[in-house]
C-alpha cells in the first residue's frame, strides 16, 4: 500500500488550468483588437504566441527543466502580443517574445523565478530598441493611417468610442468593454484579487482628479485598465499579501498618473517594471501578525531579521 | 477564519452506527495518547474481561488502558500503530465471551474531584484524534468561564460525531454537564457545523430551553480547530504559543463526553468508540469499535473494498495518516478509516511555486506558507520560526489548494520539529 503524506485530497485548480483561464479571460480582448484592427492584430497575437512558446520550450531543454506544457508562455505570449501596435512589422512580436521569454523568465530560473513582468519586459525593450515601429498606431479600421492615441489627443474621443474601443491604441488595450469582461471572469473565477485593480484605478483617478484633470477619459484611455487586470495582478511578479498588493496597486497609480501628467507619455510597462522591482521589499514589510502573535513581539522579530 | 472549502463526501451520514461483531483478536497500543505510554500491568497467558484495566498511566500526562475484549492475553510485543510509531502492544485472543469489569456508577453527588478521578481511571483522552488526556484538560489551572462541545467535523467523509450527535444526544449533554461541573463554568456552547442539518435538530431539540447555547457554523475546514472554534464562537483569541485555557476556554469533543457520561454513569472505561469506514468499500458504515480492533477486520465487515487498494487513512483525508499495512488497530483517536481505492488517489508531481498566494488567503493561522515551504526547503529553520511557523496547526489547507502542487504543510512540519530539536539542544 502506498504510504504518502496528507493532505490526501487536492484542489481542483493547477498552474495548466489557471493559466487556461487568463488566456480564456483574454480572448475578449483579443477579439476586439482583430476586430477594430483586422488580419495584422490576428497575425501579432500568433505569432507572439508561437515566439513565446517556442522559445519556452528551448529554453527549458537547455535549462534542464521539465518541458511540460503549462500554459504560462501562452498568457505571456498573448498579453505581449495585446500591448503592441497593430502597425508593429511581423518580426516585431516574434523577437519581442523571444526577448520576454530569455531575458525576463527562462534566465531567472523559469515560471515563478522571475522578478519582472516577461510580457512588460519585452515590450519595454521593443520600445527601446525599435523605438519608431512602436510609436505609431494606426486609426481603427483603416490600415496604415496613423493616428494619434488617445492620450497624445486628449479629449477629442468621446467616452463611448474610448469605452468600446474604437480608438487608436495597442491591440488589446483598446476596447475596455472587452477588457472589463476578461476581468471579471478572472475575479469570479477567484483568479485575482479584484483590490489590484481597483485600487489602481481610483489612485490614477484621484490624482487626475486633483491635478484637474478629466479622471474618466484617463481611466479609459491608454494601457491602463488592461494593465489593472493583466499585468498588475501576474502573480510571480506582485506582492503574495493583500496589503503588500495594495501597496503596489497604489504606487503603481502614482506612477502611471505623474508620467501621464507630467511627461505627457504612456509608460505603463516601464512602471510595472519599476513596482515588481519592489515586491521583494513590500513583501518583507508586510508580513502579516499570525493570529494571537503578539503586537510587540513581531515588530521585535523584525528588527532582529 | 479563513479555511477551504473541501468536499464533504460525508456519504454515511445517514447511516446509523452498528455494532460491529466481535473480532477474535484485538492488539492493544498501551501508547494511544500524547504523553508517556502507559505500564502494561498484565502478563502473557493472562486471562481479562473487557474493561479491565491492561495498561496503568505513567504519571500525570498518560492514560489507562483497558481490555476491550473478552480473553486472554497472546502476546505483548512492539507493533506499529496508526500514528506511524512503533509501540507496546497487548494482544488478546478473544473467547466470544461477553464478561465485563466495568467500575461501579458514580453517584449524582459525586465531587469534582471523584469525577476527575474516574476520567482518569476510564483512560479517556480526546477523541477527536489529538488524544490528550482529558483528566488532564480538565484539571484546568487557569479560571476558566466557558465550555466548547465541539460538534463541528470538519473533515471530509468522517460522520462519527455526526452520528453520535443524532443519536446520543442526551448522552452527551450528561458528558457535557459533568465536564461543566468539573470546570465550573456556567458558558457553554455546542457548536455543529451548518452541514449537518439533522444533527443540529436533534441538539437544537434537546437543548431547547437549557442553558446549552447551540451555534449552528459556517461548514469550512478547519473549523473544528481549536483556536478557530474559539475565535468563531467567542471571538477569543489564542495567543500564539498559548493553549484555549488561557483565554478561558475548554474544548471538548462529542465523543469525548460520551465516554465521560459512559465512564460516570455506567463505570465504562474508555474501550470502544465509533469509527466511520468509508471510501472505496463495498458497504461504507459507521461502526461501534473495540478499541484494537485492526483495520481489516473493519473493511472485511463493510463488505470488503470495493477496488484495488491504494491508501488506508486512519482519520480524514486532510490530516490523516495514511498506513503502511492492513494490519493497524483502532485506537482511541481513530474516527474514521478511509478506505482509497486507486481511482481516488492522484500523484501530483511538485513544481515551482508561482506565488499564485491560495496558501496565504487561506492559511487560518494568517501565515506566509509559501515563504516557510521555501525557508524549509533550503534549512533556513530560523527564518521559518520568523515567520511564525510554530503558530501553524498543521491542518494542510495550503497543500489543498497549493496549484504547484507544494507539499507546503510537510515543510512546515519539517521546520516545526528542526525548530523543536534546536530548542531542546539548548
Amino acid at each position: 500500500m502506498e504510504v504518502s503524506i496528507g493532505p490526501h485530497i487536492r484542489g481542483d485548480w493547477d498552474t495548466k488550468r489557471i493559466m487556461l483561464c487568463v488566456v480564456l479571460a483574454l480572448i475578449p480582448s483579443a477579439v476586439a483588437g482583430i476586430y477594430y484592427f483586422g488580419y495584422t492584430a490576428l497575425e501579432i497575437i500568433v505569432l507572439s504566441v508561437l515566439g513565446a512558446q517556442i522559445t519556452e520550450l528551448i529554453g527549458l531543454k537547455v535549462l534542464g527543466k521539465p518541458t511540460e506544457f503549462d500554459g504560462s508562455a501562452m498568457v505571456t505570449g498573448l498579453i505581449l502580443a495585446l500591448i503592441l501596435p497593430p502597425s508593429a512589422p511581423l518580426w516585431v512580436p516574434i523577437v519581442g517574445a523571444a526577448f520576454a521569454m530569455v531575458f525576463f523568465k527562462l534566465l531567472f530560473g523559469g515560471l515563478g523565478k522571475n522578478i519582472f513582468n516577461p510580457a512588460a519586459g519585452g515590450r519595454v525593450f521593443l520600445l527601446l530598441s525599435f523605438a519608431a515601429v512602436m510609436a505609431s498606431f494606426p486609426a481603427p479600421g483603416a490600415d496604415a493611417v496613423t493616428a494619434a492615441s488617445p492620450l497624445a489627443s486628449t479629449g477629442s474621443y468621446s467616452y463611448m468610442d474610448l469605452f468600446l474601443g474604437n480608438v487608436s491604441g495597442s491591440i488589446g488595450e483598446t476596447c475596455k468593454l472587452a477588457i472589463i469582461i476578461g476581468g471579471v471572469i478572472l475575479i469570479a473565477l477567484g483568479l485575482i484579487d479584484y483590490a489590484v485593480p481597483l485600487v489602481y484605478a481610483l489612485t490614477c483617478m484621484v490624482i487626475a482628479l486633483v491635478a484637474g484633470a478629466d479622471s474618466l477619459y484617463h481611466l479609459l484611455s491608454g494601457g491602463l485598465l488592461f494593465a489593472a487586470f493583466f499585468m498588475a495582478t501576474d502573480y510571480v511578479t506582485t506582492p503574495i499579501t493583500r496589503r503588500g498588493r495594495v501597496i503596489f496597486a497604489a504606487g503603481l497609480g502614482v506612477l502611471t498618473m505623474v508620467t501621464r501628467l507630467m511627461v505627457g507619455t504612456e509608460s505603463i510597462s516601464f512602471m510595472i517594471l519599476f513596482m515588481n522591482g519592489l515586491v521583494p521589499m513590500i513583501d518583507r514589510f508586510t508580513v502579516p501578525r499570525s493570529f494571537g502573535q503578539p503586537k510587540k513581539e513581531r515588530r521585535a522579530r523584525k528588527n532582529e531579521q | 477564519m479563513r479555511g477551504v472549502h473541501v468536499p464533504y463526501n460525508k456519504m454515511t451520514s445517514g447511516l446509523a452506527i452498528e455494532k460491529l461483531q466481535l473480532p477474535d483478536h484485538v492488539v492493544i497500543p498501551l501508547h494511544q495518547h500524547t504523553g508517556a505510554p502507559a505500564d502494561a500491568v498484565v502478563q502473557k497467558g493472562d486471562e481479562v474481561k473487557a474493561g479491565q484495566l491492561i495498561g496503568q498511566a505513567k504519571g500525570y500526562v498518560s492514560a489507562n488502558i483497558h481490555a476491550s475484549i473478552c480473553g486472554a492475553v497472546k502476546d505483548i510485543k512492539d507493533l506499529y500503530v496508526p500514528t506511524g510509531m512503533k509501540v507496546k502492544c497487548v494482544v488478546i485472543e478473544g473467547n466470544g465471551r461477553d464478561e465485563k469489569a466495568f467500575m461501579d456508577p458514580l453517584p449524582e453527588s459525586a465531587s469534582k474531584e471523584e469525577l476527575l478521578a474516574r476520567i482518569k481511571d476510564a483512560g479517556i483522552v480526546g477523541m477527536g484524534g489529538a488524544q490528550f488526556p482529558t483528566h488532564v484538560k480538565l484539571d484546568a489551572k487557569k479560571p476558566i468561564d466557558a465550555l466548547i462541545i465541539n460538534g463541528s467535523e470538519c473533515e471530509p467523509f468522517v460522520t462519527s460525531d455526526e452520528r453520535l450527535m443524532m443519536e446520543h444526544t442526551e448522552e452527551i449533554l450528561q458528558g457535557a454537564r459533568i465536564a461543566m461541573k468539573i470546570l465550573g463554568v456556567k458558558k457553554i456552547i455546542f457548536a455543529i457545523e451548518d452541514n449537518k442539518k439533522e444533527a443540529i435538530e436533534h441538539v437544537k431539540q434537546v437543548c431547547a430551553g437549557s442553558e446549552i447555547d447551540v451555534r449552528v457554523l459556517h461548514s469550512i475546514y478547519p473549523q473544528g480547530a481549536e483556536k478557530t472554534l474559539i475565535y468563531n464562537t467567542l471571538k477569543r483569541v489564542v495567543p500564539m504559543g498559548g493553549l484555549p485555557l488561557d483565554v478561558g476556554v475548554v474544548v471538548q469533543n462529542v465523543a469525548t463526553l460520551k465516554a465521560i457520561r459512559d465512564a460516570c454513569y455506567d463505570g465504562k472505561p474508555l474501550i470502544e468508540r465509533v469509527v466511520t469506514v468509508t471510501g472505496s468499500v463495498k458497504e461504507p458504515k459507521n461502526l461501534m469499535v473495540p478499541i484494537g480492533t485492526e483495520f481489516s477486520f473493519l473493511i472485511e465487515n463493510c463488505g470488503g473494498a470495493s477496488e484495488d487498494l491504494a491508501k488506508v487513512i486512519n482519520g480524514g483525508p486532510m490530516m490523516g495518516i495514511a498506513q503502511p499495512s492492513l494490519d493497524v488497530p483502532v485506537i482511541k483517536g481513530t474516527n474514521c478509516v478511509l478506505v482509497m481505492g486507486s481511482s481516488m488517489v492522484r500523484r501530483y508531481e511538485e513544481k515551482d511555486c508561482i506565488r499564485c498566494s491560495r496558501c496565504v488567503s487561506v492559511c487560518p493561522q494568517d501565515l506566509l506558507p509559501t515563504s516557510i515551504a521555501l525557508y524549509a526547503k533550503n534549512k533556513r529553520y530560523d527564518d521559518c520560526e520568523a515567520l511564525s511557523v510554530m503558530n501553524c496547526v498543521e491542518c494542510g489547507c495550503c497543500s489543498y489548494v497549493c496549484p504547484a502542487r507544494i507539499q507546503i504543510v510537510q515543510y512546515a512540519k519539517i521546520a516545526k520539529s528542526e525548530i523543536i530539536a534546536k530548542r531542546r539542544r539548548g
